[in-house]
């Protein structure tokens, strides 16, 4: 398969205001395939969100190398680096990050409101056709407020796939979830990318929802390494348990 | 194309969403615009009622008057007929299209009223006299070049004048006689009050070839010459007034020539000073004001909606289009507001019942319309508050880090 994504030797560390720095990441070495589902684990502050955030080109790695389909990602403009972002990438939040005072077809379009002209025209249409898909079709005009959590994370699903992104980032998805909540919110989610071909990265701390994935990878003070099949093995067990 | 629509789209979404915020931060900037305008079209009404009041009196600008003076103190018919002459060849010479004789010398009428004969002061005028001095006539018409060709002689008297033959019927002539050696009767063919007259006195404007070719009035108990009017363009009075004052007074040896700028023109300036200065001043201080509102309340905001602003730029918002759909948010804001206040502002102007307003001597000929830069500058003005005041928070928007933004 092609590979998506490529990080070769990449780190991120920041600079404290006693002049020293902290490592966040340490010379992370990635490779994630076209329509893949990689799982991230990791326990909090370890550094996960960071690793999304620059695969989803929100950071910048301190050092090492990103090739995105083959192609480096450093040296671009902030602006295209925005557009390319907006096409190639979309975002599931833990906190759903939905927008207030918008209805549910406001919140799954406003990404098209950076799309190309056919996209942007018809945002309306193709919000409502991406909610019909995650199972909302009766929830079309209802503010988010009044959506119970796992309503909300399918909004926010759907806004995430409604530009059609290549690759899918989720941070902590079912965080915000109670156990069966989450596990349908997963089965659409997985549902959806499947249908797509779209390249799932889910960062949690959450070994059952990690077990899911064709991957796994645990991210321990900034180094991240690929689980092996018991661990992998374990992981499933227990979610079967459940 | 697409791109703006977005942003205008992005920006009118906020708006609405946050409506309450939105209005109650306009408030300032709403009431700043709508007493600017106010003031402005109220005060252009003002001025167009000190113009006509001043223009009754000294002429439209730039009226010029002439006046020339026997350094002897007495003048012949040979020295006025040269002296008329002389004024003739004047506005040829200047190609003076507007331009008539005024006498204001104090001569009377002996008008023989219902209730006895009375002398009247009247003034000897020229038929151009009537919209050189914007005469406002209340019944009737002023004179035309026809009148000079009657059968009789024709009067434009005041009210009081023709309420002692009766009163005045639009299309029933209304005639007295005037006495003097010749009796003569003659036709009033309009009703106007004369600037500076007292109005509880009888008071005629009579034509000056009238005046000669029927003999009428009695003279003053002193004479002088009638003067001189011309209507130029206001940028070549100044010149014209020293040129004719020169060309008068070499054409007419033994006389002293006087030139000078009659109407009030010149003093208006004062109005439009007031207007410009006060007026925009109190506007602009006013327009800073809501404009701090607009922006304390855009601050606020931006730190309120700093996740979300986070969770567009994962969408692909680049810096330049969040820092522009947050300032056209503030934009878009203060441009409805004035636009309202401005609409407001016209419908209040043009309803305004002058009648009831204005002194009950006051009349205006041309009432002035809603003034179009009033309301142009309204709106500028409120948009340029709503840009300066969005500066700040558009910048905040995109310093933002996503990454904190995301997680704050």
């Amino acid at each position: 398969m092609t590979s998506t994504i490529g990080l070769t030797r990449v780190s991120r560390s920041v600079a404290l205001p006693d002049g020293g720095h902290l490592q966040i990441l340490t010379g992370v070495d990635l490779r994630i395939a076209a329509g893949e589902h990689v799982a991230v684990v990791g326990r909090s502050g370890s550094g996960k969100s960071t690793l999304l955030n620059i695969i989803g080109l929100l950071d910048t790695p301190t050092s090492g190398e990103y090739l995105l389909d083959g192609e480096p990602v450093a040296g671009r403009s902030a602006r295209r680096t925005a557009r390319l972002r907006g096409r190639t990438f979309g975002f599931v939040f833990q906190q759903f990050n939905l927008l207030p005072g918008r209805t549910a077809t406001e919140n799954v379009a406003s990404p098209l409101l950076y799309a190309s002209g056919r996209e942007f025209l018809a945002r309306r249409r193709t919000a409502r056709a991406m909610l019909e898909r995650v199972g909302l079709g009766g929830r079309l005009d209802t503010m988010p407020e009044k959506l119970s959590g796992g309503e909300q994370q399918r909004v926010a699903l759907a806004r995430s796939l409604v530009r059609r992104p290549r690759v899918l980032l989720a941070d902590e998805p079912t965080g915000a979830l109670d156990v069966d909540t989450g596990s349908a919110v997963m089965d659409v989610l997985e549902e959806l990318v499947r249908v797509d071909g779209t390249t799932l990265v889910t960062i949690t701390h959450d070994l059952s929802v990690a077990a899911r994935a064709d991957r796994q990878f645990r991210l321990d003070h900034g180094v991240l390494t690929e689980l092996t099949g018991d661990a992998v093995a374990a992981a499933t067990a227990h979610r079967e348990s459940l | 194309m697409i791109g703006l629509l977005a942003a205008v789209t992005e920006a009118w979404s906020e708006i609405r969403v946050n409506r309450t915020r939105v209005v109650l931060s306009l408030v300032g900037v709403f009431l700043a615009v709508f007493a600017m305008t106010t003031i402005t079209a109220a005060g252009n009404m003002g001025r167009q009622m000190m113009a006509e009041s001043s223009e009754r009196a000294g002429g439209r600008p730039a009226t010029l008057q002439a006046q020339v003076y026997s350094l002897t103190g007495s003048v012949d018919a040979q020295g006025e007929q040269r002296l008329l002459d002389a004024y003739r060849a004047t506005a040829e010479r200047h190609r003076i299209a507007d331009w008539g004789l005024v006498d204001n010398s104090g001569r009377t009428l002996t008008v023989r009223f219902p209730g006895g004969a009375q002398a009247v002061p009247f003034t000897g005028v020229d038929p151009a006299y009537g919209s050189m001095h914007r005469v406002l006539v209340d019944d009737g018409r002023f004179f035309t070049a026809g009148d000079d060709e009657a059968f009789s002689p024709r009067l434009v008297v005041n009210r009081l004048f023709a309420d002692q033959l009766g009163g005045f019927t639009d299309g029933v002539p209304l005639t007295v006689q005037l006495g003097g050696e010749r009796p003569v009767v003659a036709t009033v063919v309009g009703i106007a009050d004369q600037p500076y007259s007292d109005p509880t006195m009888p008071s005629a404007y009579v034509l000056n070839s009238t005046v000669a070719q029927w003999d009428l009035g009695a003279a003053a108990g002193y004479a002088s010459p009638p003067t001189m009017e011309m209507w130029v363009p206001d940028v070549a009075a100044d010149a014209l007034t020293s040129t004719i004052a020169s060309e008068l007074g070499a054409s007419m040896p033994g006389y002293e020539a006087q030139v000078y700028r009659s109407d009030f023109g010149a003093d208006l300036g004062v109005v439009d000073a007031v207007l410009a200065y006060g007026v925009r001043g109190v506007g602009v201080f006013a327009l800073v004001l809501g404009g701090i509102g607009v922006l304390n309340v855009g601050i606020v905001t931006v730190r309120q909606r700093i996740r979300e602003i986070g969770v567009r730029r994962s969408f692909g918002a680049t810096g330049a289009r969040v820092f522009f759909a947050v300032l056209l948010e503030s934009v878009a804001a203060t441009f409805v507001a004035g636009l309202l206040a401005v609409m407001l502002s016209i419908v209040l102007v043009s309803n305004v019942p002058l009648e009831a307003l204005l002194p009950a001597d006051v009349t205006l000929d041309d009432v002035p319309p809603f003034p179009v830069s009033a309301a142009v500058e309204g709106l500028v003005a409120a948009t340029a508050i709503g840009a300066l005041a969005g500066l700040v928070p558009a910048t905040m928007a995109v310093r933002a880090k996503v990454i904190d933004a995301i997680r704050y």
